[in-house]
């Protein structure tokens, strides 16, 4: 068989595994937690819900409303932010021409987070209760443009000065939420700490459905976009004589990453290296061509979340870990693992 | 028609003139080769043919249009253009990267153009075993080859190459330039730039030499690569051997 056959073969497995598996770990993210539902329930309730009667739907209005106010919305939020976040990175890498990139590593996550923490410190309510959002897409978009403008080379970007940007990007976002930290009250103050490590807890239904709406978006249009990425591979200029109107992609994509980032951010805080991992691990397995890439990225990123939000929940008895402490637990050594792989493929830092 | 013209273009670079002056008439059929020792700013005059790189003064006119006013895709279908970078950021197949030279046509031509532009390319550049390797994988010489071949695939009325047997042996070298000849004979416009004069003196219509940004000769090879010429602009002293009307270049040792 043809190594092209090859990959579209494993493109139908990949889409149908994830599928399998992000059901799956859905309905187990329902069941699970301090008041106990049976996957039978579960499935029973969302029969119900879409108006077909059914023995199975809980009685217990208190099952019903641990469903429906608590978990529901959450594993919504899990699915919304994870693919926010790979798809983030999968684009990310495609404009940068480097698979390093990464809207944590670089500091898009951080500049977000800085935009969110001035407007609870401020108390700013400009654009109601959705400033905070518009902040963090705010300080995303900022931090990326500023990555994007200082770090490139010919069109593609050095892993040294990629990662030496991020670290500068990170310091100033860092210092600022600490000055913020400093300045802020206790609420506040836990509010910033909560951003900082991530979580989904609390999440509501319309912030849960305004981030899957965001993420399903930013999918189409980044899968509507991903022939071009493949072309951006060659570089920029090779990109260009084939007729790819590259500033504008990039412009275009840059806010595209600043939107489902900040989208992410804004509700759930900074949960880093998803869109490290995933993007590579679908790289991996089916090759880089853009636009199976960007769909499996965006359901290995839900998958990944729902599973790492199931485990920050049930990891330490009567007590919730944060969920980006568990991915940087896993991405800090695959990062390692990658650069070392890099420098040994090219033979130094390049 | 798509000849080009090169009307009095000059371009500078941190306050050098790196195109001086240059005017050139390049009409469709021709395989011109673009040679002079290194700086003498052949590149940057190809970046002005290919419309990426915008002349200070005057201008390049492809088939009686300024280059920079097409529109980027439908210039994409009228000329192609093999850089010198031929990096690709993720393991593609070369399979992938050769296809990719078919996206200016993506929803116009017909699913056999494209598979016959392919095909054709693929054999010209000798890469068919190569298809299913990953890009990546691929020596210098083979990812040269793999390149000219996306270039190729493109389809293009004019064919800008820049340096393009840099990493090739001599067979390929001269495959090469093979190629370039009978996309000439086809009626395509070439441009070739070069470091090997032999090389250019046996294949092009005509040669043009570029000494510090200015256009020092140009005409058919026994014209252009004298002995006094080349030795004066090279600064290194030659022999000049015509062999069937084609010039060989050695330097005195």
């Amino acid at each position: 068989m043809s190594r092209l056959a090859h990959l579209a073969r494993r493109r139908t497995i990949l889409g149908i595994s994830l599928a399998l598996l992000l059901v799956v770990a859905v309905l187990v993210s329902a069941v699970i937690g301090q008041f106990s539902v049976s996957p039978s329930e579960v499935v029973g309730s969302l029969l119900r819900a879409i108006g077909i009667p059914n023995s199975w739907a809980p009685d217990d209005p208190t099952a019903e409303a641990a469903l429906w106010v608590i978990r529901f919305p959450r594993i919504v939020m899990a699915i919304a932010v994870g693919a926010a976040l790979a798809i983030a990175g999968a684009v990310m890498q495609a404009i940068f021409g480097n698979p390093l990139a990464e809207p944590g590593v670089v500091g898009v996550s951080s500049g977000a987070a800085l935009g969110a923490a001035l407007a609870i410190v401020t108390g700013l309510l400009a654009y109601g209760e959705w400033t905070i959002a518009v902040l963090a897409f705010a300080g995303g978009l900022a931090a990326t443009l500023l990555v994007y403008g200082v770090s490139r080379a010919n069109g593609r970007t050095e892993v040294v000065t990629l990662l030496l940007t991020g670290i500068a990007v990170n310091a100033f976002g860092g210092a600022g939420l600490a000055f913020l930290l400093f300045m802020a009250g206790t609420a506040s103050r836990e509010q910033i700490v909560f951003w900082q490590l991530g979580s989904l807890s609390g999440s509501l239904w319309r912030e849960s459905l305004f981030v899957l709406v965001v993420a399903a978006i930013g999918t189409v249009i980044a899968v509507a976009l991903g022939r071009r990425y493949d072309l951006l591979a060659l570089g920029e200029r090779n990109a260009r004589h084939l007729g790819i109107h590259v500033e504008r992609l990039r412009f275009w994509s840059i806010v595209l990453v600043a939107l489902l980032t900040g989208a992410a951010v804004a509700f759930v805080g900074i949960i880093a290296f998803v869109g490290l991992v995933v993007p590579h691990l679908m790289r991996m397995i089916i090759g880089p061509s853009h636009r199976a890439l960007l769909v499996a990225s965006a359901f290995g990123g839900a998958l990944l979340i729902v599973v790492a939000d199931l485990l920050s929940r049930t990891l330490v008895p009567g007590a919730e870990l944060p969920i980006g402490l568990l991915t940087s637990l896993i991405g800090g050594p695959f990062f390692f693992f990658l650069l070392w792989r890099q420098r040994r493929a090219s033979g130094g830092w390049a | 028609m798509t000849g080009i013209r090169v009307e009095s273009v000059s371009i500078e670079l941190g306050g050098r003139m790196v195109v001086d002056g240059v005017d050139i008439e390049i009409p469709t059929g021709e395989l011109l080769a673009l040679v002079g020792p290194n700086g003498a700013g052949k590149s940057t005059l190809l970046a002005a043919l290919s419309g990426e790189r915008q002349a200070d003064s005057g201008r390049v006119l492809v088939g009686d249009r300024p280059v920079r006013e097409y529109p980027p895709l439908e210039l994409a279908r009228i000329r192609s253009m093999l850089t010198q970078d031929n990096a690709v950021s993720f393991p593609f197949l070369v399979s992938e990267v050769v296809e990719m030279g078919r996206s200016p046509w993506a929803r116009i031509a017909e699913r056999d153009r494209d598979a016959d532009a392919i095909d054709t390319a693929t054999r010209r550049t000798d890469i068919t075993h190569l298809l299913e390797r990953r890009f990546t994988e691929l020596s210098g010489g083979e990812r040269a080859r793999v390149s000219l071949a996306r270039v190729l695939a493109q389809d293009t009325p004019i064919v800008l190459l820049d340096e393009p047997t840099a990493a090739l042996d001599l067979r390929h070298q001269e495959d090469v330039l093979r190629i370039a000849r009978e996309l000439a004979e086809e009626g395509r416009t070439v441009v070739v730039v070069l470091h090997d004069l032999s090389l250019a003196g046996a294949y092009a219509d005509r040669v043009a030499l570029m000494e510090d940004g200015r256009m020092r000769a140009i005409g058919t090879p026994v014209d252009v690569l004298t002995e006094q010429l080349v030795s004066e602009v090279y600064g290194v002293d030659v022999e000049v051997l015509v062999r069937d009307g084609r010039p060989l270049i050695i330097p005195r040792r």
